[in-house]
């Protein structure tokens, strides 16, 4: 959940001061520190755990991401040490900025998700992670507004628009199917009562997307096979790249405080 | 008949700025005063915004998660600044349309500092601590400018920029307690930011040919030398605590004057810079350019869809 989070509120910074006019800049921005807060959230709770299990985490804590961190680890450690097979993301969130419709129909997609995710994980049995979601919630309603109303009104403004928006739609749905493929450790969250299975969450995030595709003249692909891999820990081509743009500092001076 | 009328109302005019009374859009101002006011605020509005650029060089690889998301919060600030600007420009009868055209066809300005490039991480620290420092003492002041929309605008931005100021510092407060890498990496920062930043104050008094009319319509309060005097004896403070200096071999504290004496400013390299030579210049320029024109099916798109449910409001109301 951090790491998505992290990496499109990272795509979504791509946008800072290069945005379409004044106010959507400052609107994608906003949305880019949101997911960066709610990423900082989740990495300072895990690396809670990491540091008060040191036992139970201790293959993860051999990684030799952790390895040269001497004493406790914290949130930076986590989004700046790791390597690209140790993020457990789904591959949405890391595919490259691309034009403003991919942009928006990437964030519908992925907020249409989190508020799902978020709303099932606030009932969950994780106090902190309940918390968490809970914050986060008021938050994503906004990105699902937001980039459900864009949505609408790249579908059905000009001829460009719509054409554009088809083509995000294209390349952006076969990577939709693995936000509802349960991972290792989302069953492990459904044992203990932190989330249910995310393939719950499907019927509910299709419905939700029907309804802006409707209003926006789109149709549903019909293509159904899954590019999936995120969350095994194998990405895309694009992820590397984006790894070694934001990890530079840390990875040249390490060890260093910034 | 109509000449007169003209004199009496400037001497109305001038009476009402000498009482320390507003100007407000719907006022009668001379033409002088409007075009002074735009290009000034336009000016402002679009150093906000291709100051977003600099910074914003650097928001994929800030080091930490709390420093990306504080430089997020401060390239986004700016565009607010950017808004509110250019809001207030409009009151005086211009578009904002327009004045980024001239921004895009070179006729507009804007502040020069941005065409210096953002090299290292220490930039960020020393464009918040020395640039926003300069823009500050030279934005202080127009809190209390005649114009009323514009000095509102500036009491908002004056705040978040002192803000991002205290931010700049402590990123160089942070690198100067850090390993030699770091220190070096900051000091280097403020050699190369120090002398534009001098420089942002404009030219010496005698070389700047708007002062005189813009202090008498109190569109300015102190001259560019008076503020550049007040920046250096700070700066000349504040650097100590940082343990790096000024690259300066003639800063000098002055008990006569009470001030610091400072070196000559390379005139020559300002002049340079504003007319287009400067290292980004082309850069700067190119990529705004290439937002607004990226952008231009989006503002497209959004305007023909809003004609369009406006006319389904009046079929349905029909």
């Amino acid at each position: 959940m951090a790491d998505d989070a992290l990496l499109l509120g990272h795509r979504n910074s791509e946008w800072t001061g290069h945005g379409p006019n004044l106010e959507q800049d400052i609107a994608i921005s906003n949305i880019a520190l949101d997911q960066i807060g709610q990423a900082r959230n989740f990495y300072q709770y895990a690396a809670l755990q990491f540091n008060e299990n040191r036992n139970a985490y201790a293959p993860l804590l051999q990684s030799p991401a952790f390895r040269q961190v001497s004493g406790s680890i914290d949130e930076d450690n986590l989004a700046y040490l790791r390597n690209a097979n140790e993020f457990k993301n789904h591959l949405l969130v890391e595919l490259n900025r691309g034009d403003w419709a991919f942009t928006i129909v990437r964030q519908f997609f992925i907020s249409a998700y989190q508020q799902l995710l978020y709303t099932d994980l606030q009932k969950g049995t994780n106090k902190q992670l309940a918390a968490i979601a809970e914050k986060s919630l008021k938050e994503l309603s906004y990105h699902v507004r937001w980039s459900g109303e864009w949505v609408i009104r790249l579908g059905d403004g000009t001829e460009e628009s719509n054409r554009r928006i088809i083509n995000a739609v294209d390349q952006l749905w076969p990577y939709t199917g693995e936000l509802f493929l349960p991972a290792d450790f989302q069953q492990m969250a459904a044992e203990q009562g932190i989330l249910t299975d995310p393939a719950s969450y499907r019927q509910n995030w299709l419905e939700k997307i029907q309804e802006a595709f409707a209003q926006a003249g789109l149709p549903i692909p019909s293509n159904n096979w899954w590019q999936k891999g995120g969350k095994q820990g194998i990405h895309t081509e694009h992820l590397g790249y984006l790894l070694a743009e934001m990890q530079y500092l840390q990875r040249s001076y390490p060890g260093s405080v910034w | 008949m109509e000449k007169n009328g003209t004199i009496q109302l400037e001497t109305i005019f001038q009476d009402r700025i000498d009482q320390e009374i507003r100007i407000e859009p719907k006022d009668w101002m001379p033409d002088k005063y409007r075009q002074t006011l735009i290009r000034q605020i336009s000016q402002h509005a679009h150093s906000e915004i291709v100051g977003m650029l600099p910074e914003g060089n650097w928001i994929t690889r800030a080091p930490s998660l709390k420093r990306k998301a504080t430089l997020i919060a401060k390239v986004q600030d700016e565009a607010g600044h950017g808004l509110y600007l250019y809001s207030a420009a409009e009151t005086l009868g211009i578009s904002r349309a327009e004045m980024i055209n001239q921004l895009h066809s070179g006729k507009a300005k804007y502040s020069s500092i941005f065409n210096y490039p953002t090299l290292t991480w220490a930039d960020i620290g020393a464009i918040g601590w020395l640039v926003d420092g300069a823009a500050i003492m030279n934005q202080v002041p127009l809190c209390r400018t005649s114009y009323g929309p514009y000095a509102r605008a500036m009491v908002r931005i004056c705040k978040e920029e002192s803000f991002h100021q205290r931010q700049g510092f402590e990123i160089l407060l942070t690198l100067s307690r850090g390993t030699d890498a770091q220190k070096a990496m900051c000091q280097d920062a403020i050699n190369r930011w120090w002398w534009p930043s001098v420089m942002m104050f404009g030219p010496s008094d005698e070389a700047s040919p708007h002062t005189a009319q813009s202090m008498r319509w109190k569109i300015k309060r102190f001259t560019n030398d008076e503020l550049r005097q007040k920046f250096v004896d700070i700066c000349a403070e504040q650097v100590k605590i940082l343990e790096m200096h000024l690259p300066d071999p003639d800063l000098k504290w002055n008990e006569k004057r009470g001030h610091y004496d400072f070196g000559p400013i390379n005139w020559d390299e300002f002049w340079q810079v504003i007319g287009g030579n400067g290292p980004c210049n082309k850069e700067r320029l190119a990529a705004r350019i290439k937002a607004h024109e990226d952008g231009a099916w989006v503002r497209e798109a959004a305007s023909a869809f809003a004609a369009k449910q406006q006319q389904k409001q009046k079929a349905a109301v029909a």
